[in-house]
């Protein structure tokens, strides 16, 4: 089993809380991991990504090759479409479609949407909205974790204890939303892959 | 023993504790800030009074560590490439002093410049200063480095050099660690003149670094981390050093390769498996992360026959970081590229924060250069540098810590006016306060602000050297009371500041003028903290009331 992961986003926007609980829930599962994050300079408000690799095997690079990544998660649209490079022909692009506006020269939204739907494989979800109306935009992360679950080859209920892992010292209600918003996310793609 | 999930520079961190250092001086710099918040953070560190603290500078850190070294206390220094450049006199001449107690010193080099000026490799500072470096190709060498590193240093008696690379500085991975190890107790070093290096003794010493270098050898030879791994098919031989071997392996399915492969992972490079590599392949192929530092060793300039393909003919770029791509590129392999980024992905460079003070300061100060002409403010390194990009445009120079007051001092000592520098608060201290005196003792006419946001921003908000100092200090230099203006940078009071500056610049004297305001960042952090900490009072309360 191996399964090559680009976390994508702007700085600030917390990706690495995803990276966290699929990396706690691969550990857990007797899996090896390298996960390249992004600090410094970047994290100023600009495109941030991480490479997560987990397999059953030891890794070599911290870096994921070309064409290989089994997962884009991207927080932001606009982000999403920068890694095209390293996705696998038959690979999933699972984004969020809340633009993070921040640049004047933010592309057309519209066409934008377009072109992720021109990936063959691409799981394209109001994150945001979900979060809100389970309680919190701030749980939006863990609807996205919750969204590329399925695609994950992880047992459910270990993400969910990642989770409660990862919030645990934030008390039993914030474990719970984000737990929640995880499940909400991951029933939006069932039900998104199952349309098809 | 347990296995940790670290990144590679947290696995410095715990491998400093666990190794018994008794001190960590740094000065921030990414990709090296973490290793001393990780030590600042751990309980560890704490119980056993692990020393962990910011310096003033990369000089000062380097000096401190020095000091530890001398009373026979284990020490590591840690900073960015380019602190190194800063800290290189205080370094070179630990050369030769050299070390008493364990002295680490770690470098963490960013090529392709994420966060940095330049790319420049830390290598070649071990060799100017004749010191072993080690350089970890994965996060379980660079903990067990230190340990190796700082028994190195107290065996022959030398500062050794750490040097990493973004990639692994800031990738996470699986770390066992070593039983740990107690503290040194305070011992002077045997000779008593062996840290006094006026030219008599200096000179002995030095004749003492040149005789260890065979030594130093002899450790790259033996201590394994230089290995020679034999392959089937010879028409090729490859050196991979540091980082660069993973991105080799990535490279083949079931990591086995077919050539011969030198992985060098410590410094000065084993003469015996070069040759054994030289006699055995017809061409050699160099993969280093950073400047081609060994491929240069083996081509010298003159030499004909030898075969040696790498950064410097072009078989890999001269510059940018490597990744597996690069390195399959350079051996001739199948080229993986997935789909192109559509044309209408824009770039997102990184920009000031919503609310940040640096915004109001550039925007007083474009109002007030408006009847000036272009290209009068020199600037320096921070959050603040960001103000070279659009809407401000409002600079023109960023060069090194401490360059943006010098500069302007140079320009307005041969009569380039007004003459206007910009720098920030932990930047004025780690090397602006120097270049203030020379501009007070020409009486330079160079308006200074200081962007005061109270922290070392741009490296994530550690604690600044020059918080509620920074009056005292331009005052103890020389500039006189009535020419130190504070302005708060809100939009409010933007007419107002616009007014300050103006007048400052009309004047043909030195004036430093502080904008001072708290950095967004660290202030949302201190209001969660007090927020959780309130929450956290009032839910003890209610229990106790129970
Ligand atoms: C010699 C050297 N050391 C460290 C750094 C890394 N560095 C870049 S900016 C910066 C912080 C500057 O802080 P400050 O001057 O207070 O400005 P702020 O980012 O808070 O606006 C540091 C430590 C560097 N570029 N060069």
């Amino acid at each position: 089993m191996k399964k090559d992961i680009i976390l994508a986003g702007v700085g600030g926007q917390g990706i690495l809380s995803i990276a966290a609980c699929i990396g706690l829930a691969a550990v857990d599962n007797g899996l090896f991991l390298k996960q390249a994050e992004v600090h410094g300079m970047s994290q100023r408000g600009g495109a941030v990504q991480s490479n997560l690799r987990l397999s059953d095997k030891e890794i070599a690079s911290d870096l994921i090759p070309y064409g290989q990544a089994d997962l884009i998660i991207s927080v932001e649209p606009l982000e999403s479409l920068r890694y095209l490079p390293w996705l696998r022909r038959d690979g999933w692009l699972i984004t969020s479609s809340n633009a993070f506006v921040n640049i004047p020269n933010y592309p057309d939204k519209e066409a934008l949407k377009a072109e992720i739907k021109k990936i063959k494989n691409h799981i394209f979800i109001d994150a945001e909205a979900i979060a809100k109306e389970l309680g919190s935009v701030r749980s939006a992360n863990m609807v996205m974790l919750g969204a590329a679950a399925p695609f994950l080859e992880m047992p459910f209920d270990e993400i969910e204890k990642a989770i409660a892992k990862l919030f645990g010292n934030k008390g039993e209600a914030v474990v719970e939303l984000n737990q929640k918003a995880m499940k909400a996310g991951y029933e939006f793609s069932n039900r998104a892959v199952a349309g098809e | 023993m347990q296995k940790m999930l670290l990144l590679g520079v947290e696995a410095i961190g715990q491998a400093a504790i666990d190794a018994g250092i008794s001190a960590v001086f740094a000065y921030p710099g990414t990709p090296s800030t973490e290793i001393t918040e990780y030590v600042q953070a751990s309980r560890e560190a704490r119980d056993n009074k692990v020393v962990a603290s910011w310096t003033a500078n990369e000089k000062t850190a380097m000096e401190a560590t020095l000091g530890v070294s001398y009373v026979g206390k284990r020490a590591m220094a840690c900073m960015k490439h380019v602190g190194l450049n800063v800290a290189a006199d205080a370094f070179v001449n630990a050369g030769v002093t050299g070390a008493n107690g364990g002295l680490l010193v770690v470098s963490a080099d960013d090529p392709s410049m994420h966060s940095s000026q330049n790319e420049q490799d830390s290598r070649f500072f071990g060799k100017f200063a004749m010191i072993p470096t080690l350089e970890p190709s994965n996060q379980q060498e660079a903990y067990d480095m230190v340990f190796y590193g700082l028994e190195l240093s107290e065996k022959l008696h030398t500062p050794v050099l750490l040097r990493i690379t973004t990639r692994l500085a800031h990738s996470r991975a699986g770390v066992v660690r070593k039983p740990s190890r107690e503290h040194n107790e305070i011992r002077l070093p045997d000779d008593p003149k062996q840290f006094i290096l006026l030219p008599a003794i200096a000179r002995k010493r030095y004749k003492g670094l040149l005789a260890n270098q065979a030594h130093f050898i002899n450790e790259s030879e033996t201590s394994g981390y230089n290995r020679y791994i034999d392959g089937s098919d010879h028409s090729l031989g490859i050196i991979a050093s540091g980082i660069a071997y993973n991105y080799l392996l990535e490279n083949f399915a079931d990591r086995e390769l077919p050539y011969p492969v030198l992985k060098i992972n410590q410094y000065p490079v084993s003469r015996t498996l070069l040759a054994k590599l030289e006699k055995e392949c017809e061409t050699i192929l160099v993969l280093e992360e950073g400047a081609p530092v060994i491929e240069e060793m083996l081509k010298g300039y003159l030499s004909k026959n030898l075969n040696v393909k790498g950064r410097l003919d072009g078989t890999v770029p001269r510059d940018g970081e490597l990744n597996p791509n690069v390195v399959a590129r350079a051996m001739g392999l199948e080229d993986t590229y997935g789909q192109d980024v559509p044309g209408l992905v824009v770039g997102r460079p990184p920009s000031m924060c919503m609310g940040c003070g640096h915004i109001d300061t550039y925007n007083a100060l474009n109002s007030a250069m408006e009847k000036y002409s272009k290209g009068r403010v020199f600037s320096d390194i921070g959050c603040y540098t960001l103000g070279a990009l659009a809407p401000f445009n409002a600079i023109n120079s960023c060069v090194d810590m401490g360059a943006s007051i010098t500069m302007a001092k140079g320009a307005a000592d041969v009569g380039f006016s007004p003459s206007i520098a910009v720098i920030g608060d932990s930047t004025f201290t780690h090397s602006g306060m120097t270049g203030l005196l020379d501009v007070v003792n020409c009486n330079s006419n160079v308006t200074i602000i200081i962007n005061d946001n109270s922290t070392t921003g741009m490296t994530g908000g550690q604690k600044s050297a020059a918080t509620g100092k920074i009056e005292d200090i331009c005052r103890g230099i020389g500039i006189p009371e009535e020419r130190i203006r504070v302005i708060t940078p809100l939009k409010k009071n933007h007419d107002e500041n616009v007014q300050v500056l103006l007048e400052e610049l009309q004047r043909d004297e030195p004036s430093v003028i502080i904008s001072r305001r708290e950095c967004i960042q660290t202030l949302n952090k201190r209001m969660r903290q007090r927020a959780a900490a309130k929450a956290k009072e009032a839910e003890q309360q209610k229990a106790s009331q129970q």
